[in-house]
């Protein structure tokens, strides 16, 4: 007996769709799972803020407290103005720098923290200080995105730096 | 058979997207004219893991890959067995990788060599070495020099080692 052609056609049509929208939301679970279990600080979440947010906020007249997290290399040939050294939070020494850092400030206080030292998905040092933060209760900490490195996002496109002989400390 | 196209389709999608989602190639710094960089590679006196002396200048006359990169930073990480494959592959043609590791610390770096079997010079790097070659202001940072000494590209981010290893063999062909 021959079948009817159109419940079938239907049936394929729901069959590719299923299939099409399950395969996409897989991939893009993949693709997006490595930061997502590593840590919140996801893309356009409202825990970072952006390259130009931040530029405006340390030419205000009230300026957060902008900390780098990153390696000494990096910091130690451009950094944003006023920054101050931490190390990489990935070390539990910079860590422990970093609670120092922050022991006496308010929980209220305004924190900027940073790195850029590579990809943004890729950065080992981002994520463990914002939530070594979060777990101290600051309640005013938002990370710095840079999406490729602080060459890239921040000295290429112009944004204002301290040079080597500018700070203190490290060289 | 519709069912095996409707399935094809699906992973050829899912393909895509992943695709698009993990790979961010590295970007190959040029020059406005579309040609690369007109710089020289900078003449260092450098000292391998080994202790080894390598003078920078020794390798004109060969095509150089430089590779600034750091054990904890994974993209770097994924990209030392691609090096050493191209290190292997092109030895013969000239072709020298150099790795210089921009480690705050560098007590696992011989471990990882080792683990990872890098057949290249790795050399700790420093804020020195990094200003010589332009500012390295994120890893991993690589450069491609050219037999005659000169930069022939930048590229600041994961390599694509595909294109790359078209270029170097672009290069390696040449005279320059």
């Amino acid at each position: 007996m021959r079948r009817t052609p159109f419940p079938f056609r239907l049936h394929d049509r729901w069959i590719t769709i299923a299939a099409l929208v399950f395969a996409t939301a897989l991939a893009a679970a993949q693709s997006s799972g490595r930061s997502a279990a590593a840590s919140q600080l996801t893309p356009g979440s409202a825990e970072l803020i952006q390259p130009h947010e931040l530029l405006k906020a340390i030419q205000s007249s009230v300026k957060p407290t902008v900390l780098y997290v990153g390696p000494r290399f990096l910091y130690a040939q451009a950094r944003i103005p006023g920054a101050e050294f931490i190390g990489p939070a990935s070390d539990p020494q910079s860590l422990a720098n970093l609670r120092k850092r922050v022991a006496l400030l308010p929980k209220t206080s305004a924190i900027v923290l940073y790195c850029g030292c590579c990809p943004w998905d890729h950065c080992p040092n981002i994520r463990p200080a914002y939530n070594e933060l979060q777990k101290r209760g600051f309640t005013s900490v938002r990370a710095l995105y840079i999406a490729k490195s602080f060459g890239s996002d921040w000295v290429e496109k112009g944004y204002p730096v301290d040079q080597p002989s500018e700070h203190s400390g490290v060289r | 058979m519709r069912k095996i196209a409707i399935i094809a389709a699906a992973i050829g999608l899912a393909a895509c997207v992943y695709y698009a989602g993990h790979h961010r190639g590295g970007k190959a710094v040029r020059g406005p004219d579309g040609k690369p960089p007109a710089s020289s590679a900078p003449a260092l006196t450098l000292a391998d893991l080994n202790g080894n002396k390598i003078l920078t200048s020794s390798y004109t006359g060969k095509v150089v890959l430089v590779n600034f990169w750091a054990a904890w930073c994974t993209p770097c990480a994924e990209e030392i067995p691609q090096f050493v494959a191209l290190q292997g592959k092109y030895r013969a043609q000239d072709l020298q990788v150099i790795g210089i590791s921009m480690e705050d610390q560098d007590r696992t770096l011989r471990d990882f060599c080792e683990k990872h079997k890098v057949n290249y010079p790795v050399i700790a790097g420093n804020q020195k070495i990094a200003e010589a070659y332009g500012g390295i202001l994120g890893l991993p940072t690589t450069f491609l020099i050219g037999r005659d000494g000169r930069i022939r590209a930048k590229y600041s981010g994961l390599v694509d080692f595909a294109k790359l290893e078209q270029e170097v063999v672009a290069v390696l062909q040449t005279n320059q």
